[in-house]
């Protein structure tokens, strides 16, 4: 088709100016945060900054159910007046199991069982095996459950580094039981992997009976305060999760750093009470399974307040107080890859990434006008709106630009010139086989088109499959690609052709300069 | 200047009889494809931290480095490094700590590298680091088994293209002509000892991509000239049709080539190895179009493939 009407040639014009107008903004340090200006974020491998992948602990969340799960089928027992024994919790196989007291209860033992509440459907599983009650926990529902905590985990991990100070975060969730940490400009992550390793699971249990051995209902946990290990109940009986504030303060006593807390109504309450029957007792005080003191109680805490102090300094006791505020996470997250780019680096990287670029280019250009002539030129042009419209479009979908993404951009930019190179050189075949300029220009494009979608097609599916199955950077190249390759049949197909209809309209030459 | 293009690769009239050397071809690439696979088992890639876990710093010192005390420093922390290196620079070193062994390694990798970083500023105070890698085991095997995934899905992807918008004989002669360049590719990666990482993976996807898109445009023109010329011998017509698109043959790979060039002189330590990689494909793809890709079509099928352009 040698004839572009108005409407097309506007088209193309516009999309081009909309390619310019939003790669505007990244050439400003601060756009006006009035406007809708989206830039292309760089990658941790050029700004420097941190990356760390955490892995939700599943097995612990297994145990922490099978625990709760423990504690209420006791209870129903209970209340159903049914007896039991031997109840056997197992961590291996994530079930539980109990002999009933006769065999005429076993029905209704199992009854109860089955009428336990789960947390997501299918949870478990109830069923009846040589004599004794078996309970399992089903690993679907709880990768349902390793998926909650994830959310969960997500909005903690938040607020924990936004604590920190940390400047434009990015946390996100990866498959099922991971979180993606990206934090720019932080290159050392020393503090905050601690601060995301600690649970910060706050209980406040009373000590058994005799606290020097482990009785049933108790565990021997480690006491930091007098580095002795001590028997604590295993029922909770105030949680963190009641709590409103924390602080860090100087303890007016001592002299040394305390961490203060706030219950709110339920946990004041339940706080009172435990007080109020165990005056004379002592009261532990456990975070992450770990005994930070154990006080007695001297008279009932009423005010639904009260202090930590456990050998704290000035940094240890803001950051509990920091964990505490921020709340605990569902399970222990461990990180399990760190990348650290330092600045210098990354500063040089850029530096490189752009020599690379606009050097590959160059000779690109070069080449182009040397073996094809005044064609070659309009290609070249159409190679400049082809990086125009790719950054466009990365800026467009706000995508993070990585070092392996910019030779991505320069792989496309040698690819792009492709699609000019057949066609011109179907034009050039026609010609030769004696057509007219007119002839030749319109079977050069016609024939190219289709040879040009079908080797696109190829590499288009070989990049959307690097982009399905990549991580990180390998994604980004992938994405890179991926939008070249779009913007590329659109800069040929469109833009190049639509120069040389237009000069072959304006200068109606006898020849054509292939 | 612009009117004429000033120069060619090749005169547009030549006509260069390819397919007498077909068996030469296809026996050179062979031989350098089993030298290859056997490259890759003896002695093997050298896996980068991606694949193969583990702990990498890159640090900077405020003057030349002093690997002595710097290893003695290590040594004091308790941390016994496999490799102590220079890289750029003299001021640059390379720790690099293999994945460590045991129940708790994901911990210990992670602590590791912590007490790498503060061992050396404690030993050479205003240290800067460049680079803190650590990789779980965990993360590396899964690194590695999405990285195949992705290779054997986009070859899968490209025969089934081909199959669907050519036929049988091209889409199988395609693959196999992609086999072959990957293997050469991963013997030079095995020579070359480039660490054999994610981005490697990506830059043999990009190969693949590439060498498919060459021997695309190859095939397109077999396809037209079948039914062009309906009773030319295949082998003269498989001459033909790549000696008429030998010029964008060569002038692409030029083209790509030169793009990648940059990359692999100035594009630093990440880049460089990519981009040589991609420098090899680029040349290992183009010739495997010319001399591969089209003799496999004339071994696989003279006589069906101009039957079925006959019956259509």
């Amino acid at each position: 088709m040698m004839y572009y009407s108005r409407l097309r040639l506007l088209g193309v014009a516009g999309i081009c100016l909309i390619g310019v107008l939003l790669c505007l903004p990244n050439f400003l340090r601060s756009p006006a945060p009035s406007l809708p200006w989206r830039q292309i974020h760089l990658g941790l491998d050029l700004r420097g900054g941190s990356y760390l992948l955490l892995q939700l602990d599943l097995k612990s969340l297994e145990h922490d159910r099978l625990q709760s799960l423990q504690d209420q089928a006791r209870q129903t027992l209970l209340d159903h007046s049914l007896g039991y024994r031997d109840f056997v919790r197992d961590d291996a196989t994530a079930s539980l199991s109990f002999a009933p007291r006769s065999v005429a209860e076993r029905d209704a033992a199992l009854k109860a069982m089955q009428s336990l509440p789960p947390v997501v459907p299918n949870e478990f599983t109830t069923s009846e095996k040589d004599g004794r009650i078996v309970l399992t926990l089903q690993h679907e529902a709880m990768l349902a459950r390793a998926r909650e905590a994830v959310a969960q985990s997500i909005e903690i991990v938040r607020r924990r580094i936004d604590a920190t100070g940390a400047i434009d975060p990015s946390i996100a969730r990866e498959g099922d039981d991971r979180i993606v940490v990206e934090l720019p400009g932080v290159s050392d992550p020393e503090r905050i992997k601690s601060l995301l390793g600690t649970t910060a699971r706050l209980t406040f249990r009373l000590l058994a009976p005799n606290p020097s051995v482990a009785s049933p209902g108790s565990t021997m946990l480690e006491d930091e305060s007098m580095h002795t290990q001590v028997a604590v109940q295993d029922h909770v009986d105030v949680d963190g999760t009641d709590l409103t504030n924390a602080g860090a303060v100087i303890d007016q006593q001592s002299g040394g750093w305390a961490v203060t807390f706030q219950l709110n109504s339920a946990g004041a309450t339940a706080f009172a009470n435990v007080t109020r029957a165990n005056v004379g007792k002592r009261f532990a005080i456990v975070l992450d399974n770990k005994v930070i003191e154990a006080p007695n109680i001297i008279s009932p805490i009423t005010a639904g307040n009260g202090q930590i102090t456990g050998g704290f300094d000035a940094r240890s006791a803001s950051d509990l107080a920091l964990l505490l505020r921020a709340g605990a996470l569902p399970a222990p997250l461990s990180v399990v890859e760190q990348r650290t780019i330092g600045p210098s680096l990354g500063a040089a990287s850029i530096r490189a990434g752009i020599i690379s670029l606009l050097t590959g280019l160059l000779l690109v250009i070069v080449f182009m006008v040397l073996f094809y002539g005044r064609f070659g030129l309009y290609a070249d042009i159409a190679l400049f709106a082809n990086l125009i419209l790719m950054v466009g479009i990365l800026s467009l979908f706000q995508a993070t630009l990585t070092l392996p993404g910019m030779a991505g951009m320069l792989l496309t930019l040698g690819m792009a010139v492709d699609a000019n190179i057949l066609i011109n050189e179907r034009i050039r075949e026609e010609v030769k086989r004696g057509r007219g300029p007119l002839q030749a220009l319109q079977a050069g494009f016609d024939r190219a088109t289709g040879t040009i979608i079908d080797s696109n097609a190829t590499a288009f599916l070989a990049h959307v499959m690097l982009f399905v199955f990549g991580t990180g950077p390998v994604r980004n190249f992938a994405l890179t690609i991926t939008i070249g390759i779009v913007t590329t049949l659109f800069t040929t197909l469109l833009l190049s052709r639509l120069l040389v209809v237009r000069w072959y309209a304006l200068a109606r030459p006898k020849e054509l300069p292939v | 200047m612009l009117s004429r293009p000033l120069f060619r690769f090749v005169r547009d009239d030549r006509r260069i009889n390819f397919m007498r050397g077909r068996h030469m071809g296809l026996i050179v690439s062979a031989v350098l494809s089993i030298a290859s696979v056997i490259l890759f088992f003896q002695p093997g890639l050298k896996l980068g931290l991606d694949f193969r876990g583990g702990i990498i710093v890159e640090a900077q010192t405020p003057g030349p480095a002093d690997f002595g005390k710097l290893r003695a420093a290590l040594d004091h922390a308790g941390i016994h490094p496999d490799a102590v290196q220079a890289f750029g620079s003299p001021r640059d070193v390379r720790i690099s700590i293999n994945a460590p062994e045991g129940a708790d390694r994901e911990a210990q990798t992670q602590k590791l590298v912590d007490g790498v970083k503060n061992a050396i500023s404690a030993a050479e105070p205003g240290t800067q680091v460049l680079r803190a890698d650590a990789v779980g085991a965990s993360v590396s095997s899964e690194l590695f088994r999405d990285g195949l995934l992705a290779l054997g899905f986009s070859l899968a992807m490209i025969l089934v293209y081909i199959w669907v918008r050519f036929e049988r004989e091209f889409a199988i002669s395609a693959v196999v002509t992609l086999i072959l360049d990957l293997t050469k590719t991963i013997g030079f990666l095995a020579i070359t000892r480039f660490e054999f990482d994610l981005v490697m993976v990506a830059a043999l996807l990009t190969i693949l991509g590439y060498s498919t898109n060459d021997k695309v445009v190859v095939y397109d023109r077999i396809r037209e000239n079948l039914r062009k010329y309906r009773t030319m011998p295949l082998r003269d017509l498989l001459d033909l049709s790549i000696n008429e698109t030998l010029n964008r043959t060569l002038g692409t790979s030029m083209t790509v080539f030169l793009a990648a060039l940059p990359l692999a002189l100035f594009g630093g330590s990440t880049l460089t190895g990519f981009a040589t990689v991609m420098l090899f494909g680029i040349v290992v793809g183009t010739s495997s179009s010319i001399f591969i890709a089209a003799p496999l079509l004339l071994l696989m099928g003279e006589k069906r493939l101009r039957k079925e352009t006959d019956a259509g």
